[in-house]
């Protein structure tokens, strides 16, 4: 069995976002970058499921600019056997993502195909279903708890409600949630090694997907602040304050 | 054109948040066509031809909708859609789910989680966990998008008496298959909706020590939410996680306690109305969102506010 992995280089999760004054994004200058945090998981998972013998392959995929190559090199280092980088310049929608993803899977042939349920910068959500509708195939998103069968996968998803627990049949896309698993580091031999699987490289345009947003950001804009609050002395204070300041109790 | 609405329910009752999001499709647009699929729904076709917003009801009723699955609610949403300008959603987990999957077949850019309405074609939605707000004009000519539920009022449920229209099923998956879903029942009001919220994280210390937090929403009719770390370390279920990849919430009243305060979980609550901080490190970034915050040790403060709240003759429920 083949596993395809998709990640993303985003804004490293820890960074205080900061908006550029002309309203046209978010400052990335020297901004510390890493893996979407939800894809480490969905790496995680793979390479579990090799090492548990029912995977032979797993093939680490990026969409993005040429430093987006840090993110498939990332993923050799814990444990993906080969990496694809589809060079794409500029903002790139998970429309687009998935479409270029499409023919990714058509070239490989994998059986699953896992990625993070959401990426930390656009907080979209949208690639791994996307991506499940132009292959028809099922879509088992929010994962939390994977089982490996034969010819299908059972997948324990979190839900607003709790867990729900569903079967799709193999070939599936899977959208891992942070639970999924504890991501590994990679260590300093594996990143070595790493240096020397092959990462294939295409340009987007080569694979005849149309990649022009259809989404204009008119404006970027830093969120309304909240006014300062105080420190209260004491559960008296505070309660008196809820009770007649604030009257919400 | 008008904008059909894909509406959220259990076969007995509409869920909440479709009802907040009714509220945004009609400021997309008034002609608004909720859609309906279920199996022996008919109640719930009957309560949304009530709610005053909706003009129409869409009802496809058979038995292979009896549990939500994406595969079969897309099949049967492109069966109907052609004669609308948006289709709509919430942005809770089970439009997350869904919504993707329709807009790729019908090769639209979804615009997701948006908080507010500037135009049919332009909408507000917050970016990197809420840290930015990008005002986005979709150029698709047709438009999916999803609806943040807490930045919507939820629609008047009385008074309308819309058309329900009986229209046809589509084709069933074989390939996806509903096992269970575990749904923890409670007499608590919902998280996404509840008037206050108590929230407890890592400084907890054990799902124990939860208990603490429960005894303070139960004097105060609140839900309950956790940080991503509480949920993580087992000290309470996948449900209670308030924040970037779990749940947003705008209480009239939200309760942090032990809650150290990471961009990922003020994602999820910084819109509330008062803000609530006990932490004992005094630096915790939390307080820089607190309308109150108490630097105390938890342990105590939390019996002590039970105690508090217990002296007081009345408290809004």
């Amino acid at each position: 069995m083949k596993i395809l992995v998709a990640v993303k280089r985003v804004i490293d999760y820890n960074v205080q976002i900061r908006v550029k004054e002309d309203g046209s994004g978010v400052v990335t200058d020297n901004v510390k970058m890493s893996t979407n945090p939800p894809d480490d998981n969905a790496i995680e998972e793979a390479v579990k499921i090799k090492e548990a013998g029912k995977a032979t392959e797993i093939i680490a995929v990026t969409v993005g600019e040429e430093k987006a190559q840090e993110t498939v090199r990332k993923a050799l280092a814990v444990g993906a056997d080969k990496g694809i980088h589809v060079k794409v310049d500029g903002t790139i929608e998970p429309l687009a993502v998935s479409k270029i993803l499409k023919k990714i899977v058509e070239k490989e042939n994998p059986d699953l195909v896992f990625m993070g349920k959401q990426a930390i910068d656009d907080d979209c959500n949208q690639t791994g279903q996307m991506l499940a509708a132009h292959l028809n195939w099922p879509q088992a998103t929010f994962a939390s708890k994977i089982e490996v069968n034969d010819k299908s996968l059972q997948v324990t998803r979190e839900v607003d409600e709790g867990l729900e627990t569903i079967e799709v049949n193999t070939p599936a896309i899977v959208t891992c949630d942070l639970r999924l698993n504890e991501p590994r580091y990679a260590s300093l031999p594996n990143i070595m090694k790493a240096k020397k699987k092959p990462i294939e490289q295409i340009n987007a345009s080569d694979l005849g997907v149309d990649t022009n947003p259809r989404i204009e950001h008119i404006k970027i804009e830093e969120p309304p602040k909240r006014k300062a609050g105080i420190k209260v002395a004491s559960v008296e204070e505070l309660v008196q304050k809820l009770k007649n300041e604030a009257k919400v109790i | 054109m008008s904008v059909l609405l894909v509406a959220e329910h259990n076969n007995k009752e509409v869920k909440p948040f479709t009802l907040n999001a009714i509220t945004a499709a009609s400021q997309i647009d008034q002609d608004l066509h909720v859609l309906l699929i279920g199996s022996k729904a008919d109640d719930v076709a009957k309560s949304l031809s009530e709610v005053p917003l909706v003009k129409k009801v869409l009802h496809i009723d058979h038995e292979i909708y009896e549990n939500y699955i994406a595969e079969n609610y897309t099949a049967a949403i492109l069966k109907h859609a052609d004669k609308y300008s948006h289709i709509i959603c919430s942005a809770n987990t089970f439009g997350k789910n869904l919504m993707p999957r329709v807009a790729a077949l019908l090769d639209i850019s979804q615009v997701s989680d948006i908080i507010k309405v500037i135009s049919p074609d332009t909408f507000l939605r917050p970016i990197y966990a809420g840290n930015a707000f990008a005002t986005v004009k979709s150029n698709d000519e047709r438009k999916c998008v999803t609806i943040r539920p807490t930045s919507f009022e939820a629609a008047e449920t009385a008074g309308g008496s819309a058309e329900i229209e009986k229209i046809d099923a589509a084709d069933k998956t074989e390939n996806t298959k509903f096992i269970n879903r575990e749904e923890i029942k409670s007499d608590r009001p919902e998280l996404g909706t509840a008037r206050i919220v108590i929230s407890g994280g890592r400084g907890l210390q054990s799902g124990e020590n939860f208990k603490l937090i429960t005894d303070v929403a139960d004097k105060l009719n609140a839900a309950i939410g956790a940080s991503r770390a509480a949920v993580d370390a087992g000290y309470i279920t996948n449900e209670h996680q308030v924040g970037q990849t779990g749940k947003v919430v705008v209480p009239d009243l939200y309760i942090a306690v032990g809650i150290s305060g990471a961009i990922q979980h003020l994602a999820g609550m910084k819109e509330s109305k008062v803000i609530v901080a006990i932490n004992k490190d005094g630096e915790a970034p939390i307080f820089s969102v607190a309308d109150y915050g108490l630097e105390a040790d938890l342990f105590e403060a939390l019996p002590q506010f039970l105690e508090e709240l217990n002296k007081l003759n009345t408290i809004q429920k």
